[in-house]
């Protein structure tokens, strides 16, 4: 038995799924914060693997890019979370409706 | 040289621009002269456009000349170009230059009106759209002067728009004319959608030559809806009831565009579209025929029963346009053009005329209150009186040769009942004759009956007179019960002073006895008193006896006081009673005029009552109207005494207008097959009958052998209550059908759209559920998508 | 064999993890789930033998980004739990459970159904046939870092300029976005006042 490519985009699929549904199913603007980033980890998992299959350095320099990015995203992303929370620490996602139409 | 036509409309409108501009300060009288000034400019350039028309062979006469492409649009071209023919120089002719005569006299008239440029403005204008109606090559120029005319006759009627009754009958009577107007033109754009729809083209020479296209019922209908259009614009059954009212604008407007142009532009209206007459139905121009006709003797009926000038003149101007539309309904294009040419002269200047009357005489408008005016103003009266004997077709004046040509071809249109018409025609004739005689002889001959005192003045009089005597009755019962008052008071001190008299005889009758009983000597001091008092009580008895004869005699006297107080106020009473039933007896009639021959006889006490405007009236002196005012009115009595030559039946070869006419007419002109002793016979006739007619009416008005109450019935005055019924329909049912409408338009019309707009945003809100603002529901939408492009990438791979 | 044990438990770990991450209640406990997947995402990083993205997997996500959320949840004091029993929104859950599932199972689907290397996937979505030879080969003989460091300067350095000035845009927007404006206080989370 062998790990073949295969096993790993298995999980990384899985792992994006639970992902994708946590930031579905969760109100806590934090949490799904965090799944948002099982889903980029998913996607590093993916990146890896092709990279290791097709022979090319190129998914590697992607997963450094996606890692510079969330980071940065999760920067400006938290200083929203602050802007929005600090004031009611028990905000929901669910009451940031004033886009409704 | 026939090119120069664009100028003829140019002169006006550059004189309408130049006032608009420097009018207010031009003021008077430079704004009158160049008004003046660009309208003679109008008729130099006509004359030589006629020049030119003149030096092309007859054939020819048909020059258009383009201006520039106004409307392309798909089919429809449409230019800004003039037709210059027969028809339009003709009547730019007669258009320019009785308008230049009626601006000069306008300088005069309109002197010291506060508006005085703003009139010139509204006539250039006028004259302007008028030339542009009758020169337009094509229905929608011809429609732009159409429409521009009908305002500026709006803005002229209601130029003094704060007077009239109420302050506002002034601007209701334009506003009146001009929704009238407005029915017709709904005629003529329908008729004008027709022909384009008919003949594919709206100019006047494509109309020429194609009209043989039209089928007869299109271009019957064509027909009847410009009959329409020329109703409502020349004033024919039944939309005539704004030209009465007209006269409500200065007499210049008046004369210019209710008599002489503007309520032509129907009957040239017909006239131009002939080629489209001849291809209708015959029942339609039979309907012009008769429409023309029965206005003609219903408006001369009304005619006989004004009081008003210029009512009894625009009553005339219906009857005698009824007259042009007889003639064209029976397809005499000349003898109307003919008679529409030698009605602008005489009509004129019988507006004109009147004008002068009113001018010299303060603005007196009734009839009755003048009389034996040729002797103050004698050019007037002798220019008014060619004017009469034209319109009455008296030979050789020119009225009498084109109304007998009329009368010629209705006898002759045997297909559309001819003789009928014939005879409608020659009883119009007749009361024509009567009611122009009557005008003439009220105004001009017999007593001066300005200086008498009007119906309204001698009532009030009464009123005054009748006022005081009243007055004095209540003074006299105000003195009667002073002294009845005075009586009661005087008995009441008779019954006191009989009460001390009998207090009196009381105390003398005590004292006595207690004199009496008193004895001198045992008390000598008590008895003196007792005898003074004794002494008192008889020397006051006499004194009250006095009293009371006294008091009596004043009973006496008042009673007799009070007897010659009521005597008084009876004798006063019974006055009042003896004025009020001679004030009934005298009752003046106020509609019918009366005091032909003799004034009325007035007491010098009913006199004395007269009000201010008599008074006022007695120190006015009727003048003569200044040159600016008499020159035009010599120069149309000149015209309208020899117009007729224009059209002489004699020979063919004295046929001058029907010669010219010919280019314009197409062969369209109907032909007499009467015999020379038939037309002698017919001419004969009609002269007899209108000699009857003025003798008649100067039997009753001048000699006073006939009660005018009895040919004057109220019916007549009131235009046989068509305008009543015409305001009970309009306000009645007329009312319901709107409000019905206007409720349609708004609930299905608007609603319609209002749906639209609703149903809109009923999808809008709708949509809105998609955008919830949650953003897991978002999240969940992304997914879907993400999903949907995951399977169409797994399609393309398998 | 070693690889096996090694993937299936790294797998675990992260799976487990992330399901810390979506059925913990309490956000520091969800964060800390969260750690351990990184973990495990690291070591098998490791296995595949791209070492300094493990290195860096660890530095920032575990060390950097969950300290950052760490952070704010202290600050804020959003210390407390979220009601997991109900969602307010009707259909929510089980059409999110549906979408996940099937998200999942069309890239299985896509991923077996295609031939070895992924040939087949990249066709599917480019349309053309995938280069045999990839200009940036792994040789071998270089280490990871190496390989990463040459690709990344030579090739893509442009992208890397770029994601400098991103940083600093992230970092400045940082503090515009949440500094105070006079008088607003941040939320000191006083002991006792957190709700659990």
């Amino acid at each position: 038995m062998e790990v073949t490519q295969t096993w790993y985009l298995v999980l990384s699929a899985l792992l994006f799924g639970i992902g994708f549904v946590g930031l579905l199913v969760r109100r806590n603007p934090l949490i799904m914060f965090m799944c948002i980033e099982l889903m980029l980890n998913a996607v590093n998992i993916t990146f890896v693997a092709f990279s290791n299959a097709l022979d090319d350095v190129a998914g590697r320099t992607a997963v450094f890019f996606v890692l510079v990015v969330a980071a940065a995203e999760v920067v400006v992303g938290l200083s929203l979370v602050v802007a929005l929370m600090r004031r009611r620490p028990s905000l929901t996602a669910d009451e940031l409706t004033s886009l409704r139409g | 040289m026939v090119d120069v036509a664009w100028l003829i409309p140019a002169f006006p409108l550059l004189g309408f621009v130049l006032l608009i501009l420097f009018g207010h300060r031009l003021g008077e009288p430079l704004a009158g002269w160049l008004a003046t000034a660009a309208s003679a400019g109008a008729f130099g350039s006509t004359v030589v456009a006629l020049a030119g028309l003149l030096a092309l062979d007859a054939p020819e006469r048909f020059h258009i000349v383009e201006l520039f492409t106004w409307l392309d649009v798909g089919s429809l071209e449409v230019d800004a170009g003039l037709l210059v023919d027969p028809l339009s120089i003709t009547m730019s002719l007669f258009i320019t230059g009785v308008g230049t005569l009626i601006h000069l006299y306008s300088v005069g008239y309109m002197h010291g009106d506060r508006n005085y440029s703003k009139f010139f403005i509204y006539l250039n204008m006028f004259i302007t759209s008028m030339l542009l109606l009758v020169l337009g090559d094509n229905l929608l120029l011809t429609f732009l002067g159409w429409e521009g005319v009908g305002a500026c006759s709006y803005l002229l009627i209601s130029f003094w728009f704060d007077r009239g009754e109420d302050g506002t009958a002034n601007a209701v009577a334009g506003k009146k004319a001009f929704v009238t107007n407005r029915v017709g033109d709904f005629g003529y754009m329908l008729a004008t959608f027709l022909v384009f729809a008919g003949i594919g083209s709206i100019n006047y020479d494509d109309i020429v030559t194609r009209a043989g296209e039209l089928s007869p019922r299109t271009a019957t209908l064509i027909v009847v809806l410009f009959l329409l259009a020329a109703a409502g614009k020349s004033a024919q059954l039944p939309l005539f009831v704004w030209l009465p009212d007209a006269m409500a604008g200065p007499t210049p407007v008046s004369a210019l565009i209710h008599a002489a142009t503007m309520v032509t532009s129907g009957v040239f209206l017909l006239t131009r579209l002939n080629p489209i007459l001849a291809e209708a139905q015959l029942w339609s121009t039979g309907l012009i025929a008769w429409v023309g006709a029965l206005t003609a003797l219903f408006a001369a009926t009304v005619a006989v029963a004004q009081n008003d000038i210029k009512r009894v003149l625009a009553y005339s101007t219906v009857s005698q346009l009824g007259y042009l539309f007889l003639a064209v309904g029976v397809g005499g294009y000349v003898p109307a053009i003919f008679h529409m040419v030698t009605h602008a002269f005489f009509k004129a200047l019988l507006f004109l005329g009147s004008g002068s009357v009113i001018h010299g005489l303060h603005d007196e408008q009734d009839m009755r209150r003048m009389g034996g005016l040729q002797r103050f103003m004698p050019i007037t009266a002798m220019t008014f009186i060619v004017g009469w004997l034209a319109i009455a077709g008296v030979p050789p004046f020119s009225g009498f040769w084109s109304k007998d040509e009329i009368l010629l071809y209705a006898w002759n249109a045997d297909e559309i009942g001819g003789k009928a018409l014939w005879a409608v025609g020659l009883v119009t004739a007749i009361l024509t004759a009567f009611y122009m005689t009557r005008l003439v002889v009220l105004t001009f001959f017999g007593r001066t009956r300005f200086y008498d005192p009007t119906a309204e003045e001698i009532t009030a009089a009464w009123e005054a007179r009748t006022g005081a005597a009243d007055g004095f009755t209540a003074e006299a019962r105000e003195a009667e019960k002073t002294a009845v008052a005075a009586v009661e008071k005087a008995r009441e001190d008779v019954a006191r002073k009989r009460e001390a008299v009998t207090r009196a005889e009381e105390k003398l009758v005590v004292a006595r006895e207690a004199l009496d009983a008193s004895d001198p000597a045992a008390d000598e001091k008590a008895h003196d008193k007792l005898v003074k008092a004794f002494d008192r009580a008889s020397a006051s008895l006499p004194k009250a006896e006095e009293g009371v004869v006294t008091a009596e005699a004043k009973v006496a006297e008042l009673a007799a006081a009070v007897d010659e107080a009521m005597a008084a106020t009876r004798s006063r009473q019974s006055q009042v009673a003896a004025l009020a039933g001679a004030r009934d007896q005298a009752a003046m009639p106020d509609t019918v005029v009366t005091a032909l021959t003799e004034p009325v006889e007035l007491d010098d006490d009913l006199a004395g009552h007269l009000p201010e405007s008599y008074r006022r009236r007695q120190e006015y002196h009727p003048h003569e109207s200044p040159p600016t005012m008499t020159v035009p009115l010599v120069v149309l009595a000149v015209l309208a005494a020899v117009g007729g030559g224009l059209n002489l039946p004699f020979a063919s070869n004295l046929h001058f207008l029907a010669d010219w006419l010919e280019p314009s007419l197409f062969g369209n002109e109907v032909h007499v097959t009467a015999s020379a002793a038939t037309k002698w016979a017919l001419a004969v006739i009609a002269v007899a009958c209108g000699l009857c007619a003025i003798v008649a009416a100067f039997s009753v008005y001048l000699r006073g052998r006939q009660d005018p109450r009895r040919l004057e019935q109220p019916g007549m005055r009131r235009a046989w209550y068509v305008d009543e019924t015409f305001a009970n329909f309009f306000g009645g049912p007329g009312r319901l059908l709107f409000d019905g409408l206007a409720r349609f338009d708004r609930g299905v019309i608007d609603g319609a759209v209002r749906g639209v707009a609703q149903g809109s945003s009923n999808f809008g809100d709708s949509l809105r559920a998609l955008q919830p603002g949650f953003v897991r529901s978002y999240g969940l939408a992304v997914g879907l998508g993400s999903i949907l492009m995951l399977l169409w990438f797994l399609g393309r791979m398998f | 064999m070693v690889d096996v044990i090694v993937f299936a438990a790294c797998a675990a770990i992260i799976v487990g993890g992330a399901l810390g991450v979506v059925l913990n209640s309490h956000p520091v406990r969800a964060a800390l789930s969260l750690v351990a997947s990184f973990f495990g995402v690291a070591v098998l990083f490791i296995q595949q033998g791209a070492h300094f993205l493990a290195l860096v997997q660890i530095v920032v996500y575990a060390g950097a980004i969950v300290v950052l959320f760490l952070f704010v949840i202290m600050l804020l004091g959003v210390d407390r739990s979220e009601d997991l029993t109900q969602d307010p929104l009707t259909g929510q859950r089980p059409a999110a459970l549906l979408l996940g599932v099937m998200v999942v199972g069309l890239v299985l689907v896509g991923l077996f159904l295609s031939g070895p290397g992924g040939d087949d996937g990249a066709v599917a979505l480019s349309g053309r046939r995938s280069r045999t030879a990839p200009v940036s080969a792994i040789d071998e003989s270089q280490s990871d870092i190496d390989l990463l460091a040459d690709d990344l300067y030579t090739r893509n350095v442009l992208a890397v300029e770029a994601t400098a000035l991103l940083l600093t845009i992230a970092t400045v927007g940082a503090v515009v976005l949440v500094r105070n404006r006079g008088g607003e206080d941040v939320v000191v989370d006083e002991p006792g006042s957190a709700r659990r």
